[in-house]
């Protein structure tokens, strides 16, 4: 049988599944076991008890300076800036998407305009940002839409544009407006690759957000993990990576699991 | 009343001339099959009927008023493809024009209105063959029952003049039986102009008052540029047809009952 069709079982499949991750914390453990034997005290590679007891730390017991539990103050901080970034990107995205996608007059206004602003390299803006909007939550937030929102808003002007000119025709031969046309229509038919698009965009958002909290802050996860490199608590980056990591894939699947549930016949159509 | 005046109509592209000098008069309640090989202009000509392209030259009339530049509801449309939305049900596709129509801002009904609306859209539904299928997505129907959902979409509006554009193109030969024989009891029932686009001349001759041929009269490769598709042929069908008018000659079973002052339930009929 060709290798193009061999396909593997339900057992295998949940094996292989696991595989990769298995082999990751294989050799972590080897190596850190490697290095403690070496030298007990060794920071770089710790073992799980001292994950443990630096979980245990952070989240469980309250700060003795703050009194707060830093792991949850820094997720509520960081998630408060990340989906204040999201959010407003993609109400940008969804506006001057569609508006792009639809009316000739603004996409030979803005079309190019956008294409260029989404060259800008963001990162080189945070400067300008801090300067402008001062060291708070507010120009963390305007990194992220910086980053985030000109590939959203090419990448819905492309889909509503994509959307078959019959369908338009059609709606037009029933008497719709643009309004009702871009209401009932094209919008609808958007909103799931919007939320497609907000969770390619969730990477991005993770690595504007920890820039800005790295360089300047004063709670969040970035901020967190910078701190304490310079202690060389490895201890309290990798836990931190790790629920980062798990942020970020929890939310990929919700999005998903939202747009199937409320738009059951995107599914349907990508079956078809 | 929907006749339609075509009058020196010529269609150029840059150099290219695709149309010359069509000159056409479809009565009202006509059903006209476009034929001709393919890249002839017949699309072309829908277009320009759709108001979705204008000619280069000449004026086309409805009623004895300038088509409209734009499409509009006064002239329905049936593609090949893409002519359902997706993302609404069965029953949303052909709620849609009564959306359009009587929700301006909204373009959702609600209500009391939503019930008539739904009403006289099951009616249609069930029309064409559809009931049962109300709440389905147009991915989980046939490429026949899309078909079907697509004339009853534009027929909720009753414009004055139908399009198809290749409607049964796509369908198998089964299938296409069975949808001209609803095409038919439909357009005399309405009582509508239709202009259809074909490849199929025998469904040209199945269906159609009268079948008009396009073709280019010159059509060397070095003429192909400046020389233009025109009318070549124009058959009307013998014995003639005519929307709501029973033929005299071959009733057949398609076509609309003669009234013979008794109703079809008759007991006198069945002898008892």
């Amino acid at each position: 049988m060709r290798w193009i069709n061999t396909r593997p079982g339900r057992g295998a499949q949940l094996t292989l599944l696991l595989l990769p991750f298995v082999l990751l914390i294989a050799a972590y453990s080897a190596g850190s076991v490697a290095r403690l034997a070496e030298n007990p005290s060794d920071k770089l590679l710790p073992n799980l008890a001292g994950f443990a007891d630096a979980i245990n730390r952070m989240a469980f017991l309250p700060d003795p300076r703050t009194g707060e539990y830093l792991l949850w103050s820094d997720t509520v901080a960081s998630l408060i800036r990340l989906f204040a970034g999201l959010g407003i990107s993609t109400v940008m995205a969804l506006v001057l998407g569609m508006a792009i996608g639809m009316l000739p007059y603004l996409r030979a206004l803005l079309s190019p305009f956008v294409a260029v602003i989404s060259m800008v390299p963001p990162l080189a803006l945070l400067p300008i940002l801090f300067i402008i909007m001062g060291l708070g939550d507010a120009s963390k937030i305007a990194l992220i839409v910086i980053g985030v929102a000109p590939t959203m808003v090419r990448d819905l002007a492309l889909k509503a544009l994509e959307l078959p000119r019959e369908q338009i025709i059609k709606a037009e031969t029933l008497g719709g407006s643009s309004w009702q046309i871009a209401l009932r229509v094209v919008l609808p038919q958007i909103l799931p690759r919007l939320i497609t698009c907000l969770r390619l965009q969730l990477g991005p958002a993770w690595l504007f957000l920890i820039a800005a909290e790295a360089i300047s802050s004063d709670s969040g996860l970035g901020y967190r993990i910078f701190l304490v490199r310079r202690y060389l608590s490895m201890d309290i980056i990798f836990p931190y990576v790790v629920w980062i990591t798990l942020l970020a894939v929890v939310t990929n699947y919700i999005l998903d699991r939202v747009r199937i549930a409320v738009f059951p016949w995107s599914e349907l159509e990508k079956q078809a | 009343m929907s006749e339609l005046i075509i009058e020196n109509v010529w269609k150029e592209y840059g150099d290219q001339i695709v149309l010359e000098n069509v000159s056409l008069t479809i009565a009202s309640r006509a059903f006209v099959a476009l034929v001709g090989p393919s890249g002839c202009g017949k699309t072309t000509f829908l277009r320009m009927l759709l108001g979705q392209e204008r000619p280069t030259r000449g004026t086309i009339l409805l009623d004895g008023q300038p088509i409209p530049t734009e499409p509009g509801r006064d002239r329905g449309v049936v593609f090949q493809r893409y002519s359902v939305f997706p993302h609404l049900t069965v029953l949303g596709n052909v709620l849609l024009g009564k959306e359009f129509s009587n929700a301006r801002y909204k373009a959702k009904l609600f209500g009391a209105a939503r019930r008539n609306a739904v009403e006289e859209a099951r009616k249609l539904i069930g029309e064409v063959g559809l009931s049962g299928a109300e709440q389905k997505y147009p991915a989980q129907l046939s490429g026949g029952m899309q078909q079907r959902l697509a004339l009853a979409q534009a027929l909720i509006m009753k414009p004055k003049v139908l399009l198809l554009d290749e409607p049964f193109g796509a369908l198998d030969p089964g299938i296409r039986a069975e949808i001209h024989t609803l095409m038919k009891r439909l357009w005399h029932e309405t009582q509508m102009t239709v202009v259809m686009v074909t490849h199929d001349i025998r469904e040209a001759f199945t269906l159609a008052s009268r079948v008009v041929a396009f073709e280019r009269r010159r059509d060397r490769p070095e003429e192909k540029q400046r020389y233009g598709a025109t009318i070549t042929k124009d058959i009307s069908i013998w014995p003639p047809r005519l929307a709501g008018v029973p033929s005299k000659f071959s009733p057949d079973r398609d076509g609309p009952i003669d009234s013979l002052g008794y109703s079809r339930d008759d007991p006198a009929l069945s002898g008892e």
